[in-house]
């Protein structure tokens, strides 16, 4: 596969998170806005950002003519515990690949490098236990 | 308008694009990032590689103006030092991740292919971000826990 595309999402990813940040003085921490939303606080640009993430792929995938990306074949016990695991996870992390690996990291914070080396190293180690270990 | 509406959805419609031309939104990539022992896929490494190209020299430009254009101020996290807190916190989030392949954006964008899957995940995060506010609220009121 070729790397270049990923390297040109990373290069979307990075613009949107230093426009939010130029613009409007804000985090694209994708966990902390979603929080934001559920929590209710004050400002509607959460949901308008959230709105434009969920909508882009949908355009991206139509227009590139190439359908979305299918779910893994994991049962629903598996969805449930992984999406209770990020959400709790994340919050408590005060971030995720977003707010800690793209913003934090491009803030230089020693907080956010070491959130993100901890988050790789665990997803790793997951992968392993469930692909090589006991798969 | 500008700030509540157009600029932020526009940074969504952005970022989403950017993750579903990487191949975000596929569990099997970030899965294969993730399989270091297995076939390993590198495309979740050019994407922080592309991304942290953009953010740490352009954060630092955004921050030599005082206040960002359309902003008073910059909300930026308070704390820059490592703590036990975020730590935890990633080891925990960073098992789910390994465990189905999806962190919070990727999960939201794949809403938009209408599978189960992200909807029930999507569902589950809420509940996860619901239950780490309870859990630190509580820890917070007792007496010798570790501060935040």
């Amino acid at each position: 596969m070729s790397l270049l595309a990923p390297f040109a999402g990373g290069l979307l990813i990075g613009l949107s998170a230093l426009a939010m940040l130029a613009l409007l003085g804000r985090i694209t921490g994708i966990s902390g806005i979603f929080a934001g939303v559920l929590n209710a606080e004050a400002g509607l640009w959460r949901w308008s950002f959230l709105a434009g993430l969920v909508i882009a792929p949908l355009l991206f995938h139509t227009l590139a003519g190439q359908p979305q990306p299918l779910p893994s074949a994991a049962g629903w016990p598996m969805v449930i515990s992984a999406g209770l695991l990020v959400g709790f996870g994340t919050r408590y992390a005060g971030g995720c690949t977003s707010g800690h690996g793209v913003c934090g990291i491009g803030r230089l914070s020693p907080r956010s490098m070491a959130a993100t080396a901890t988050f790789i190293a665990a997803g790793m180690v997951t992968v392993f236990v469930v692909r090589h270990l006991t798969g | 308008m500008l700030r509540q509406l157009l600029v932020p959805l526009l940074c969504g419609l952005v970022f989403g694009t950017g993750l579903a031309l990487s191949g975000m939104t596929d569990t099997r990539v970030v899965l294969g990032f993730l399989d270091i022992a297995g076939d390993w896929n590198p495309a979740l490494l050019m994407v922080m590689v592309g991304a942290l190209a953009v953010t740490i020299p352009g954060f630092w430009l955004a921050q030599q103006r005082g206040t960002p254009l359309f902003s008073p101020q910059f909300f930026l996290p308070a704390s820059r030092t490592i703590e036990a807190k975020p730590l935890i916190g990633s080891v925990i989030f960073g098992v789910g991740w390994g465990l189905y392949g999806y962190c919070p954006g990727p999960a939201l964008a794949a809403l938009a292919g209408f599978n189960w899957q992200p909807l029930l995940f999507v569902v589950a995060m809420a509940v996860g971000v619901y239950l780490e506010k309870a859990f630190s609220a509580r820890s917070q009121g007792r007496p010798g826990s570790i501060p935040p």
